[in-house]
């Protein structure tokens, strides 16, 4: 990248700060005529490409598509991406417009005099991509290891605030038998309360974060109390079960995308700076995270192992009837451990969207995968294998990434699901009883 | 400004012969294999439907394969994703395949997405400009593909609200006959001793097993023959339109299982009414929301809301189905899809 680094120096800052001036005052003056998509009604072949810089989308790059006596002008969307309809096969000329591009940042290709501009031909396929190689003027490399450090501490903490969510689910399944599929939407569910009182009612975070768990706990015992006790009392089978569960994870989700909308919103206080302990930089917001996982999921064990409660709910999901013959009200450890369920879904969700990060109305369905591959992983019903096969998957999910294209993460833990059911069906910590 | 009922019910009439109508009738068809005679909780089905859209579009477009062998591709494709499923699970508990076939399908979505594959599968825009083309309208100069088979001439097809251009009568005479010939497949297989021993596996499996049956390789044959139904099925599904990855998320499953349990999981004209029911009404029910708010009937609800409420709705009619008609309309309550 030596050659760069020249390229850049070359130029004085003062002129880049004039022309960056320049452009935004142009920006702010004219509302621009160009989309992220351009023409792709009108013509059957499609020139695209993505404008990333580390993994980070640019918005608002402008390209020029030229060729075959053909020019369009198109500009990188909110995701980086961008699009346009050509008419005919043939070869064009792609140019990106490095000065929209933010400060600093250019086009780098060492063997190429004009990097910004490339020559695509649309053949058979129908259509063709033009991906540009986007980086500081200089190249900053980190070393190997400490991406492994990086990962491993994020795939902590998405670990972590995955077991928040899949203890819930796997007590509810130990309990009642039920896969819960809405659960995805019980884990939304926090995080857009959080939304509803930190940001739209404005109160302090803390107290928007308590009012978001507890309404959670109530929204758990809402969905016992209006449709699964019913239904277990009118002897339902766990499959219907089930499917029912998939039917009221429809409704609910686009119920909150009917009120709150499609786009993504931040909570406050979210994309806070790193802060450096060591070899470890991590925001505040990722330490309190973890911190609170960790506090919640000690008392989680500390509930299910010390208290009556808590045993009564272990002796539940091992055997119901016994424990209803030995005198265990059934149907109140159901109640609580729904309502346990649903808070812990809601923190989990409160940091989910601070991990991602964002608000948004489908946020639990993107991780509900994740969450039963943990259970899963750890062994279906036992509320501690749920906490290991979080673990597990948050960890993998992050440290794959030092392979795995970043958009291809998940692919990895869900392939990692199928090779563990294919060895060891009952999971990392279940016990191997007939289970075929 | 008032409410064109007309033109809603013209526009939900469209619905009842659409090739979409037969594509997602052929799915709910496989699932009913799958879910309603074997018992098999398959959570993947579009994860088949995928395969079979990207494995038709790929073969034609990259490695420029006539329709036929794309055909063959993509049903061979399908018949490795059953055998690597069901090698795994079919000897499991029932939701365990639930859970690896609804991840499989997921982790084909992702492979379909990613950036990385982009000049093969168009990454997360999909394909286009596979449907082949018609040639010269008098020499057929030119023809291939989809469309290059087409023996009508050039016009306009049909009646009343089914006015249609030449390839999309074709394509609807073409769908509706495999949708028909997939029926009677099935029908004929249900009645046959192969049948008997799939609805007995569903009825208790252990005592198949006692009778001697392999019951792991009848499982997987129905699991291969309904997955086979999809991969059809999203061939049938991407000629009228784009392959848009997109289109292929859990929601399609969901869609299909809440087909098949609208007209009955254990019958043969179950998936084909339901999927003809489904698509008439969503298309009734949402022509109406749409144009009542734009009538401004539904003042609090705007345009793009109005289009969210049809999931509402799909979610909501599931849930009621399996509550209070598990059976279906076509369905007899004594043989109940859900025995376990």
């Amino acid at each position: 990248m030596e050659v760069t680094g020249l390229r850049r120096r070359r130029l004085p800052a003062l002129a880049l700060t004039f022309i960056a001036l320049l452009l935004a005052m142009l920006t702010i003056g004219s509302a621009p005529a160009t989309a992220d998509e351009v023409g792709l009604d009108e013509y059957d072949f499609k020139v695209s490409g993505l404008v990333e810089l580390n993994d980070k989308p640019l918005a608002g790059v402008e390209l020029v598509i030229e060729g075959s006596g053909f020019k369009v002008e198109v500009e990188s969307g909110d995701d980086g991406r961008w699009a346009v309809g050509v008419p005919e096969k043939g070869d064009y000329t792609v140019t990106l417009n490095e000065e929209t591009l933010p400060e600093g940042i250019a086009v780098i290709d060492p063997e190429d005099e004009t990097p910004n501009v490339r020559e695509i031909t649309v053949g058979q396929s129908g259509s063709a991509v033009a991906n540009f190689f986007i980086g500081k003027g200089e190249r900053n490399t980190v070393s190997w290891g400490q991406q492994l450090l990086d990962r491993v501490i994020n795939g902590l903490n998405f670990g972590l605030l995955l077991a928040l969510a899949a203890i819930g689910l796997s007590l509810i399944f130990g309990t009642t038998g039920l896969n819960n599929f809405a659960h995805a939407e019980m884990v939304s569910f926090g995080a857009l309360m959080a939304l509803t009182f930190a940001v739209q009612l404005a109160l302090p975070l803390w107290l928007a974060i308590i009012i978001a768990i507890v309404l959670s706990a109530g929204f758990g015992f809402t969905l016992d109390a209006a449709i699964w006790k019913p239904l277990r009392r009118k002897g339902v089978g766990l499959i219907p079960m089930m499917i029912v569960s998939i039917g009221l994870s429809l409704a609910l989700r686009y119920t909150f995308q009917l009120f709150y909308g499609g786009e993504i919103r931040q909570l406050p206080f979210a994309g806070m700076a790193d802060l450096k302990l060591g070899p470890i930089s991590l925001s505040p917001i990722d330490l309190a995270s973890m911190a609170i996982s960790l506090v919640v999921l000690a008392g989680v064990a500390f509930f299910l192992l010390r208290t009556r409660i808590g045993k009564a709910t272990r002796a539940v999901s091992d055997n119901p009837s016994l424990a209803s013959a030995s005198g265990i009200d059934v149907d109140r450890v159901i109640r609580i451990v729904w309502i346990v369920g649903g808070a812990l879904a809601g923190l989990s969700g409160i940091l989910w969207a601070y991990f991602r990060p964002g608000v948004s109305w489908d946020m639990g369905f993107q991780i509900l995968l994740l969450i039963f591959a943990a259970v899963t992983l750890g062994g279906l019903g036992t509320a501690f294998g749920a906490l290991v096969g979080s673990l597990i998957v948050g960890l993998f999910v992050e440290i794959s990434t030092l392979w795995l294209p970043s958009d291809m993460k998940y692919a990895g833990a869900l392939v990692i699901l199928i090779l563990v059911l294919l060895f060891r069906p009952q999971g990392v910590l279940g016990r191997k009883e007939r289970i075929g | 400004m008032g409410v064109d009922f007309w033109q809603i019910l013209m526009n939900g009439a469209v619905e009842l012969i659409s090739p979409t109508t037969a594509a997602y009738a052929l799915a709910a068809l496989g699932l009913a294999i799958h879910f309603g005679y074997t018992g098999l909780l398959n959570f993947g089905q579009a994860g088949f439907m995928a395969i079979g859209a990207y494995g038709f579009a790929i073969s034609t477009l990259t490695f420029q394969f006539p329709v036929w062998a794309a055909v063959l591709v993509g049903v061979g494709a399908s018949v490795v994703f059953a055998l690597i499923l069901g090698v795994p699970t079919l000897r499991l508990r029932a939701d365990y395949l639930s859970i690896v076939t609804i991840a499989a399908a997921e982790i084909l979505r992702l492979i379909f997405t990613t950036n990385t594959f982009d000049p093969v599968t168009g990454s997360a825009n999909g394909l286009s400009g596979y449907k082949g083309s018609y040639g010269d309208p008098v020499t057929r100069e030119g023809a291939w593909g989809f469309a290059g088979l087409n023996p009508f001439p050039k016009g306009s097809y049909g009646f009343g609200p089914w006015v249609m251009d030449e390839y999309n009568f074709f394509l609807t005479i073409v769908a509706w006959v495999i949708v028909i010939l997939a029926a009677l497949l099935t029908w004929q297989l249900m009645r046959s001793p192969w049948g008997r021993v799939i609805k007995g596996i569903r009825e208790d499996e252990d005592a198949v097993r006692a009778l001697g049956k392999n019951v792991y390789f009848y499982k997987m044959q129905s699991l291969i023959l309904g997955g086979v139904f999809g991969t059809l099925a999203g061939m049938i599904f991407i000629l009228p339109r784009a392959v848009v990855p997109s289109n292929y998320a859990t929601t399609l499953t969901f869609f299909i299982y809440t087909i098949l349990l609208l007209g009955g999981a254990a019958t043969i004209l179950g998936p084909v009414v339901g999927s003809i029911i489904f698509w008439v009404l969503l298309s009734i029910v949402s022509g109406f929301i749409a144009r009542a708010q734009g009538a401004g009937w539904l003042p609090f609800l705007s345009s793009v809301q109005a289009g969210q409420l049809r999931f509402i709705i799909v979610g909501v009619v599931l849930m009621l189905l399996v509550i209070f008609r598990p059976q279906g309309i076509f369905g007899n309550k004594k043989e109940l899809a859900f025995v376990k």
